[in-house]
């Protein structure tokens, strides 16, 4: 049996399992929130449009609206002005085959759970590393916090009067991610992938600033991270192909061994 | 404090009637200055005659240079009478029915519904009635703190008091004003709604102190969220004021796209429709419940709804486009007795007006202009100096006005 049959024979047979990471699109999650005076991303929004009613007799359909940046989403590395220029960086350039590709999952949610301004460091990664063996090229690095679990957008975001207490990396994991693994990307649970007070990071919001100037990519809002193992699972995350999108709301999968 | 006893819940609520509608074109004179709270009377250019119930010429002179002109309403009760039968659907359900006839010191004797503390002085109001058309109503010559509780005076006002009120943004300092407002005019329950719950307001806490607030998570630019609120809530909701509202500076060329503007008209007039559609079809059917009846809709306009203010142009259009759709409102509300109320301040003293100079209408005065008016049963509001006097230039000359807020 050829590898792509043995997969859906044993997809079939549940000896592989699909795991959805993908938050529902629905208009109370939260939103990512910019100062009031800057231009603003769309929420999910949705609009009925008939339902077996006299606006369309036999059927139901809904028109949405979002902003790229909505719900479980894909960051492309044009999003951010570091990956403004690089080639096919944006979601209708970016080579399919990069929208699969293997995951290593990091248990951070005792940390985060003690400090929800918890930074991920280079030396995390490295302690994962000795455990779990060495993080592939091309691979997805995925920031596990239970932040999914914050089900009351009030605990999710996280706001004080100082801005937003959320998990991520800091400047130097990035770097070491990027340069010495050479991975596909970064995602976390969280509204973004930076973490919330990462403006004040050198450079800000360093995940965006270091993975999209190296052409790499970011899914954030992610779920059910608990759900996979630190390795072996395979994650699926094709946007949309909107022309020259800098991201785009998706639906997430990951495969694992049943 | 003192709340009315309830209705019993079983019992079928009557539906809406309303009082005699119909005017003559002239007539209605006497309604366009009631809604902004005047009464005014038609005066002789030539002989200077005050004349009621209007006419087409002086009934003096017969000349038809007839101006309307703000009078005192002072006047003398010259006799009075309980009604005890009407063949009028809207009365016989509100008998006994007090009326007299007053001399007013401008000139004519009127018919009036009389408040039951009226003395031989007396002042008289144009006002309201729910069918949205001008009567006329004698009260004390003083006022009493208790005046605005006469049962025939409630039916022409909007009276917080004992009601309960849905205020649609509790996030700015006007809708934290207006909260306030409310409860000291005792209305029974005020929900106050926010958008986006997750982002804490100043003012929360405050807010959360006083006793008849519910605080409601509310998005206008959500239809989902609007009709899930409204589902649980408006069957109860006696007065809506929909002051959510979203403010940039820009005009055409000051922002690059269409995306500040879009946001403008989804909060200032889908918001507004959204509301409306949810909430309005569950108010109608309660205009007539009892003495705490659904009875009013405000909307927080702006005075640049009447004429497009340049620099902030993009906000301007989506005020006339909410102005546009309120009068809808007000028609389809109308059957219900429910009136909708129209708020056309000048600038507000708040961050979105930060760079124009005073004068500007602070959230403690508009808020105070707003429960007035449900108070006075005012339909069309334009609260404070600036507001009074654009509008007065408005009326006057609106190509005028145009040119002077483009200059």
């Amino acid at each position: 049996m050829n590898v792509l049959a043995e997969l859906a024979a044993r997809l079939a047979e549940g000896e592989i399992r699909v795991i959805d990471l993908t938050q529902t699109l629905a208009p109370e999650f939260p939103s990512i929130s910019l100062p009031p005076e800057m231009g603003q991303a769309w929420p999910f929004r949705i609009e009925e449009v008939s339902r077996y009613d006299e606006r369309g007799p036999a059927w139901y359909w809904n028109n949405f609206s979002c902003g790229e940046h909505t719900g479980t989403h894909f960051d492309a590395p044009v999003h951010w002005i570091s990956g403004k220029d690089l080639p096919n960086n944006a979601t209708d350039s970016i080579p399919p085959e990069r929208f699969i590709g293997p995951a290593f999952v990091l248990d951070c949610s005792q940390e985060a759970a003690k400090d929800p301004d918890f930074l991920l460091t280079r030396k995390h990664i490295e302690d994962f590393e000795k455990t779990h063996g060495r993080i592939a090229p091309r691979s997805w690095v995925l920031m596990r916090t239970d932040w999914s679990k914050r089900h009351d957008p009030v605990e999710y975001q996280n706001y004080d009067e100082e801005g937003q207490h959320t998990p991520g990396p800091d400047v130097d994991a990035v770097k070491f991610l990027v340069a010495e693994r050479d991975v596909l990307g970064f995602g976390t649970e969280s509204i973004g992938t930076d973490a919330g007070q990462a403006y004040h990071l050198r450079p800000p919001y360093p995940c965006h600033y270091y993975m999209h100037g190296a052409g790499r990519y970011g899914l954030q809002c992610l779920t059910n991270l608990d759900q996979l193992p630190p390795t072996g699972a395979v994650v699926i995350a094709a946007p949309l192909k909107i022309r020259n999108g800098s991201g785009s709301p998706l639906r997430v999968l990951a495969l694992i061994d049943g | 404090m003192l709340r009315q006893k309830r209705k019993n819940p079983v019992l079928r609520t009557r539906l809406p009637t309303l009082p005699p509608a119909a005017r003559s074109r002239v007539a209605l004179g006497l309604t366009a200055a009631a809604a902004l709270g005047r009464f005014e009377l038609q005066q002789c250019r030539e002989c200077a005659t005050v004349q009621y119930p209007p006419r087409e010429a002086c009934q003096k002179c017969l000349s038809t240079l007839l101006d309307w002109k703000t009078q005192s309403g002072a006047g003398e009760l010259l006799a009075q009478t309980v009604l005890h039968h009407s063949n009028d659907l809207f009365f016989r359900e509100r008998l006994p029915w007090r009326l007299g006839l007053v001399k007013l010191d401008c000139g004519p004797t009127v018919v009036a519904h009389l408040h039951e503390a009226v003395s031989r002085k007396v002042r008289v109001k144009a006002m309201l009635d729910r069918a949205g058309q001008a009567v006329i109503a004698a009260l004390p010559d003083k006022e009493t703190h208790d005046m605005a509780d006469d049962r025939q005076l409630r039916e022409f006002t909007c009276d917080p008091k004992h009601r309960k009120v849905l205020v649609t943004d509790g996030k700015t300092t006007l809708g934290q004003a207006l909260v306030r407002a409310l409860a000291d005019s005792q209305a029974e329950l005020i929900w106050v709604g926010h958008a986006e719950p997750w982002k804490k307001f100043a003012g929360f806490d405050e807010l959360q102190k006083i006793p008849q607030v519910t605080l409601v998570p509310l998005d206008v630019t959500d239809s989902k969220n609007v009709r899930e609120v409204a589902a649980e809530i408006a069957g109860k909701v006696d007065i809506v004021v929909n002051n959510a509202e979203y403010h940039r500076g820009f005009g055409i060329s000051g922002r690059q796209g269409v995306e500040t503007a879009r946001a403008e008209m989804d909060v200032n007039y889908f918001g507004l429709l959204r509301l409306a559609q949810e909430f309005g079809p569950a108010m109608r059917s309660r205009g007539a419940d009892g003495n705490a009846s659904a009875v009013a809709w405000v909307n927080l306009l702006s005075i640049y709804a009447l004429a497009n203010f340049p620099p902030h142009g993009t906000f301007s259009a989506s005020k006339a486009a909410a102005h546009s759709l309120a009068q809808c409102l007000r028609a389809e509300m109308r059957p219900a007795g429910v009136r909708v109320v129209n708020v056309f301040p000048g600038p507000i003293d708040d961050e979105w007006n930060q760079l124009l100079p005073p004068p500007k209408v602070t959230a403690a005065a508009l808020a105070k202009a707003i429960v007035g008016a449900l108070r006075d049963g005012i339909e069309d509001v334009y609260p404070g100096d600036v507001a009074q006097e654009w509008l007065a230039r408005w009326r006057d000359n609106p190509k005028a006005l145009e040119r002077e807020l483009s200059a």
